[in-house]
């Protein structure tokens, strides 16, 4: 078959090139949110193997390797895709760009954005040049989205905005903002949103950075004060915005369901192991805890066979769109599952807070930070209520 | 390779659907278990499995089969497992045509493996001897004497074993229980001296029998395989039949969980459909995504066995250990959501708790899976 053997020649050039390319130090689990690399005007890179790895990668159209190549993409099929990740996972290697331009906007603007829009924006996402934030929730539209009244009212060819949003993460180092706004006060709460995009360095955008419990603060709230936009930054009809956004929650759940397995991290049972020693049959010194880790081990290699089904139900035309919503839950909940784990294994070591030797409290900072994982993009309790409604077509209250 | 079914699967599992539906609904096993039937199977049933070709799925095609793959086996797997149907079909098809076509010798192949696929022969695979399962703790004793050897010990929970023309026998002929080497399979005739089979009526209402072997003569043309290095032959072939139940507990994981969500539609309490509970619809979507996990990891592991069998061990624990563990609480949810009718043998549902019991101890249960993964890894 010739298409399986392209894709095996596929396979060993993006291996050779992969190992030609890839430092090193690229190679090594993430510590923190600092080997992040977020792009945007203010971009700093945190060492010159991350930047080398982003450049080259972004040369080749890898940051976003799926998209279409006019847009800055690699214009991988999904067969090629699947095998560069696989490669990419078989070396360790790091993601060269996080971005939620990436993971939320992009494939929303792939559907629902007009051809200049895509032109426009696409590309800087692809190299990294503007970095993205998310308004969606606000103090009284946290689980019920919908009831947000952050207002947009037409004035000549722009809206004037006004109103506020919360948990807008990295809000105070992002570009711009997709955002959704009201834009229809009298239609029913759905149908009368709208999904617009905007310079975060307009006049009457400021930010407020919000403390977590981690002690670290990358989230904010967002305030729009009299922001004028025009209206050909709406993305899709206006007062439909909520299709658009639905779309991109689709995404941003498989994103997220998806982040324990990208953190690069060792296997639980080799931490644990370190930490704890093992006995005379190279068993890990805690029976009990070894017992939570091999379960713990069965469901994530469980989970990671449905993440890569959905991959190909989604090609095969076979997915349901709220599947997403499943697979957000379940992979929230074990990440959860796996940081208790690790700060069971690390024991009085992980509750260090403030020392060089912890890496300034990165396995603690990392457990509570994970916490928000079954909250944000919506809780592990919204995700349940949509498979039952969507999926198992159960009564709704 | 994809991890969804290709077409002519998706056709093969229609059509076992189709047969399994319309042949063997549950009052099949239902009518079996009331008549205390001595077979505990229908031989007009397996002969219908027969003529679909499901006999002889994993049996090459030179010696008379379709010689397709796990994935195929396990299709046919979900589907039994859906409609509790006892059939030879996990013993014969699935177990003795894959021992036989891995480790037989042409002579060995060729007088067994056509009459598994003419439907003409049942073999039963019997490895487990005390009250888990433990290969590497086999101890029935296999000594050399004359031109061949004498067994003699015990088997438990051998399927349809007490039916079955064929018995592949796992026995030590070396080492000492515990060791992982020093393992023979043997076949043996169940109608030889010395051996005793006596059927245990179980649980869940299907064919299992305890064997006992009284110096049972059989000669070296009765070794499956090498001697002494039996067990990695064992392993394949339980891999297999892991990978298999792991794909019926799915399907019995599935049907009832089907009739859950169904009943939560039409059972009405405090003037409304149950179904409207959020309690109980966070439980059903919660289940729902587990057994689409299993579902994946199943298949993950039928394919891994068909594509890389040296490996497929890992991708199998984790499908079995999840499918045990998923299963088990599919129908226990299942009877606990169906209130007082569900504790009724009126009413199905506990009938799949039964058969998901049996199913989560065959070939080792969660926790036997979970440590193998932890072995694996090194931990
Ligand atoms: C770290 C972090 C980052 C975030 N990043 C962003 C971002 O970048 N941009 C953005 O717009 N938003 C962001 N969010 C906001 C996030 O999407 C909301 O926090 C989330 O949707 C929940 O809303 P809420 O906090 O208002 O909780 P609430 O809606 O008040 O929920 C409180 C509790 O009630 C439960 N509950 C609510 N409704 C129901 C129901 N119908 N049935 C059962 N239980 C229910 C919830 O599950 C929860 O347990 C972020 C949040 C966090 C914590």
């Amino acid at each position: 078959m010739p298409d399986a053997q392209n894709l095996d020649q596929f396979r060993r050039d993006t291996r050779a090139w992969l190992e030609a390319n890839c430092p090193a130090e690229m190679r090594t689990p993430m510590q923190g949110d600092e080997d992040n690399f977020w792009g945007g005007r203010n971009a700093k890179f945190a060492s010159d193997a991350q930047k080398v790895w982003f450049e080259r990668m972004r040369d080749k159209g890898w940051t976003v390797p799926d998209w279409p190549t006019q847009y800055g993409g690699g214009g991988l099929d999904p067969a090629q895709a699947k095998v560069l990740r696989e490669e990419m996972a078989a070396i360790g290697a790091r993601s060269p760009l996080s971005s939620f331009g990436i993971w939320m906007l992009g494939p929303a603007l792939l559907k629902y954005g007009n051809e200049q829009q895509k032109a426009e924006h696409l590309p800087k996402i692809a190299r990294g040049e503007i970095r993205w934030c998310q308004g969606y929730s606000e103090p009284n539209a946290g689980s019920d989205l919908a009831s947000l009244q952050t207002r947009a009212v037409p004035d000549g060819d722009d809206f004037i905005i006004n109103g506020s949003k919360i948990w807008t993460s990295y809000a105070n180092y992002a570009d711009w903002i997709f955002c959704l706004v009201r834009t229809d006060a009298s239609a029913k709460k759905h149908d009368g949103i709208s999904f617009i995009l905007f310079d975060m360095a307009s006049p009457g955008v400021t930010t407020k950075p919000i403390l977590l419990i981690s002690g670290k603060s990358p989230f904010c709230e967002t305030f729009f004060d009299n922001v004028r936009v025009p209206q050909s930054h709406v993305v899709g009809t206006v007062n439909r915005g909520w299709d658009v956004a639905k779309y991109l929650l689709q995404h941003e759940r498989a994103m997220i369901s998806g982040m324990g397995g990208r953190d690069g991290g060792r296997p639980l049972g080799q931490v644990a192991a370190d930490s704890l020693g093992t006995d005379d049959q190279g068993r890990l010194d805690d029976p009990m805890l070894r017992g939570q880790i091999a379960a713990f081990d069965v469901d994530e290699a469980a989970l990671a066979c449905a993440a890569e089904r959905a991959v190909d139900l989604a090609k095969a035309g076979q997915l349901h769109p709220a599947f997403s919503s499943a697979m957000k839950y379940y992979g929230t909940e074990l990440n959860k599952r796996r940081h208790e784990i690790l700060m069971s294994a690390g024991g009085i070591d992980a509750l260090e807070w403030e020392s060089e030797r912890s890496h300034d409290g990165a396995r603690a900072r990392a457990w509570l930070r994970t916490k928000a994982n079954s909250i944000e993009g919506g809780t592990s309790e919204v995700m349940l209520g949509i498979v039952a409604k969507r999926i198992l077509d159960l009564p709704g209250a | 390779m994809a991890l969804v079914l290709t077409e002519e699967q998706t056709m093969l599992r229609d059509s076992a659907r189709g047969l399994i539906g319309d042949k063997a609904p549950i009052a099949h096993l239902r009518k079996l278990r009331d008549e205390r039937d001595a077979t505990g199977f229908s031989r007009e049933l397996w002969k219908s499995f027969t003529e679909m070709g499901f006999a002889g799925l994993l049996v090459p095609e030179e010696f008379g089969g379709s010689g397709l793959g796990c994935v195929e086996a396990g299709v046919v797997m979900e589907e039994i497992g859906r409609n509790l149907t006892p059939s030879p079909f996990l013993s014969t098809a699935v177990l003795a045509a894959s021992a036989l076509a891995r480790g037989g010798s042409d002579a060995q192949k060729k007088a067994y493996l056509p009459k598994i696929a003419d439907g003409s022969l049942i073999a039963a695979l019997a490895v487990d001897e005390g009250a888990k399962h433990r290969p590497t703790k086999i101890a029935l004793q296999a000594t050399r004497a004359g031109n061949g050897f004498k067994l003699k010990g015990a088997k438990a929970l051998v399927v349809d074993g007490h039916v079955a023309d064929l018995l592949i026998v796992a026995a030590r002929s070396a080492g000492n229980p515990g060791d992982v080497d020093g393992l023979t399979l043997f076949l043996v005739d169940p109608k030889a001296k010395g051996v005793s089979i006596e059927r245990t009526v179980m649980v869940d209402a299907h064919n299992a029998a305890r064997i006992s072997l009284d110096n049972v003569e059989v000669d070296t043309d009765h070794v499956l395989g090498e001697v002494d290095r039996g067990g990695a032959l064992l392993e394949g072939v339980l891999n297999v039949g892991r990978a298999a139940v792991a794909a019926e507990m799915l399907g019995v994981a599935d049907e009832a969980f089907g009739r859950t969500v169904a009943y939560l539609k039409e059972r009405k309490q405090f003037g409304k459909l149950i179904g409207e509970f959020q309690a109980l619809q966070h439980r059903a979507a919660h289940l729902y995504t587990e057994i689409e996990i299993v579902r994946a990891a199943v298949l993950k592991a039928l394919q891994a066995i068909d594509t890389d069998p040296e490996n497929a061990g890992f991708a199998v624990s984790v499908a079995k250990a999840k499918a045990g563990t998923v299963a088990t609480l599919a129908v226990q949810e299942g009877v606990q959501m169906h209130g007082g009718m569900g504790m009724t043998d009126q009413f199905d549902v506990g009938l799949f708790m039964k058969r998901a019991r049996v199913l989560q101890e065959l070939f080792g249960d969660a926790n036997y899976h979970a440590e193998a993964l932890a072995a694996w890894k090194k931990y």
